[in-house]
């Protein structure tokens, strides 16, 4: 036996402690979760009003707005990563930090120039690790996200999309395109990293108000509908990101209940095997032992046979 | 379908209030509106101020906006806005402070106005509910 049976017994007992540990955080993100998820149901009324009030609008005046208009010739995106403040949660980080790797990729190859734009720590190291800029980080949020940091991001995203609309030959660098990647909440076993363009936006019309089966009522704007439209859309795009957040928020939990209760079951795992040896371990040490004081006796009894 | 108005007050992160109404009034950039049974549909921007709300039953509701927006067809009535307290959740000296500190930023603040007009409907939403 190469390892003794106190150093066994240290190891199954800093394994348990472990996964005391593991135990806690998988509790603990169980419990959270159903907050989360709480909060993204919460915020739906908010979103689904809001789009239904997009759509009005889109669908009875033909506005141009900077925020719809289609850059001709787009040159420049931003790209905003959402992934979460710490790990432990399985490939929750890798995963989003992937698929933005993808579109990066493919907007490169498309002759966009790439502007990243990234919430939590993780993304926040990943791209410093590898020395690529980042040009805004926004951290500490993200397994509870407040509104604000959302209306935060979102109005600096809307800034350089507007600053890129409006001058063509820009002296600073606007985008032409925003983008978001973040995990998608699909049930509690399943979330999907999943990339979306924000900006500029495609208003999906008539999601909800046909199935009603009356038409879109004729509304009167006031003051008018480019008033209405110039501070709706805004808070429409702010909605969009809220929901990305609290859906990142709820999958980063998720992920990180499944990791822990894996590590949890693996460290019982190896309890049982440290177990098992320092068993065997034990039973050969007294078999050793058992035959060590059975050869004695005998090799006493032989030399007195040999005495007499 | 009831005799009232289907009422939604929407915060970004919840529902406010929501049930029947017989009136609402909020005040649009434009200026006060009410709305009763029978309103034409109207879409109107919000400035930040107090919202009443007249239930069936019960008392008045009184909660204050920033922004947002007033939605009104079929006798259905949205209001929708990133932030909304209910009178009963406002902390009235809070309010003041901060209407003190506003003041005291006005003209060297750009968000001082802003501050202001939502510290001031803070204040007057907790004397009408009072």
């Amino acid at each position: 036996m190469a390892v003794s049976v106190r150093e066994l017994r240290a190891r199954i007992k800093s394994t348990e402690s472990m996964k005391k540990i593991t135990r806690a955080m998988e509790l603990i993100a169980a419990s959270r979760i159903i907050k989360a998820q709480q909060r993204a149901n919460a915020a739906a009324p908010y979103a689904r009003e809001l789009t239904r009030a997009v759509s009005a609008v889109a669908t009875y005046s033909n506005q141009d707005h900077p925020l719809t208009t289609e850059p001709e010739t787009p040159t420049r995106a931003a790209v905003l990563v959402v992934t979460s403040d710490r790990g432990l949660a399985g490939s929750y980080s890798s995963s989003v930090l992937k698929e933005a790797e993808g579109l990066v990729e493919k907007l490169k190859a498309e002759g966009k120039e790439v502007d990243l734009y990234v919430t939590g720590r993780k993304a926040e190291a990943f791209y410093k690790f590898r020395g690529r800029p980042v040009v805004q980080a926004w951290t500490g949020f993200s397994d509870r996200p407040e509104f604000d940091a959302a209306k935060e991001i979102g109005e600096k995203l809307i800034e350089v999309f507007v600053e890129g609309a409006e001058a063509e030959a820009a002296v600073a660098p606007g985008v032409d395109e925003v983008h978001v990647v973040y995990t998608r909440f699909i049930t509690m076993m399943t979330q999907k990293p999943t990339a979306v363009r924000l900006l500029p936006l495609e208003v999906v019309e008539g999601t909800e108000a046909p199935a009603e089966g009356d038409v879109l009522p004729l509304y009167e704007f006031e003051p008018s509908a480019e008033a209405v439209l110039d501070s709706l859309l805004p808070q429409y795009v702010v909605s969009r990101i809220w929901f990305a957040l609290l859906q990142a928020a709820a999958s980063e939990l998720a992920q990180r209940q499944k990791a822990m209760k894996s590590a949890t079951d693996n460290a019982d795992e190896l309890i049982k095997k440290f177990t098992r040896v320092a068993n065997q371990a034990r039973q050969a040490g007294i078999t050793q032992e058992i035959s060590e004081i059975v050869g004695g006796v005998n090799a006493l009894a032989d030399a007195q046979a040999a005495n007499d | 379908m009831t005799d009232a108005l289907q009422v939604e007050l929407v915060a970004a992160d919840r529902v406010v209030w929501s049930g029947g109404a017989t009136m609402v009034i909020a005040r649009t950039v434009d200026g006060d509106v009410g709305v009763l049974r029978g309103h034409a549909p109207v879409l109107s921007a919000l400035t930040d101020a107090v919202v009443e709300i007249t239930p069936e039953e019960g008392t008045e509701v009184i909660a204050t906006v920033d922004g947002g927006f007033l939605s009104v067809a079929n006798d259905r009535v949205s209001i929708l806005s990133e932030h909304v307290l209910l009178s009963h959740e406002i902390d009235l000296g809070k309010a003041e402070v901060e209407l003190e500190e506003a003041r005291r930023l006005l003209g060297t603040s750009n968000d001082a106005e802003k501050r202001i007009r939502r510290a001031e409907a803070r204040i007057r939403a907790v004397e009408k509910a009072s």
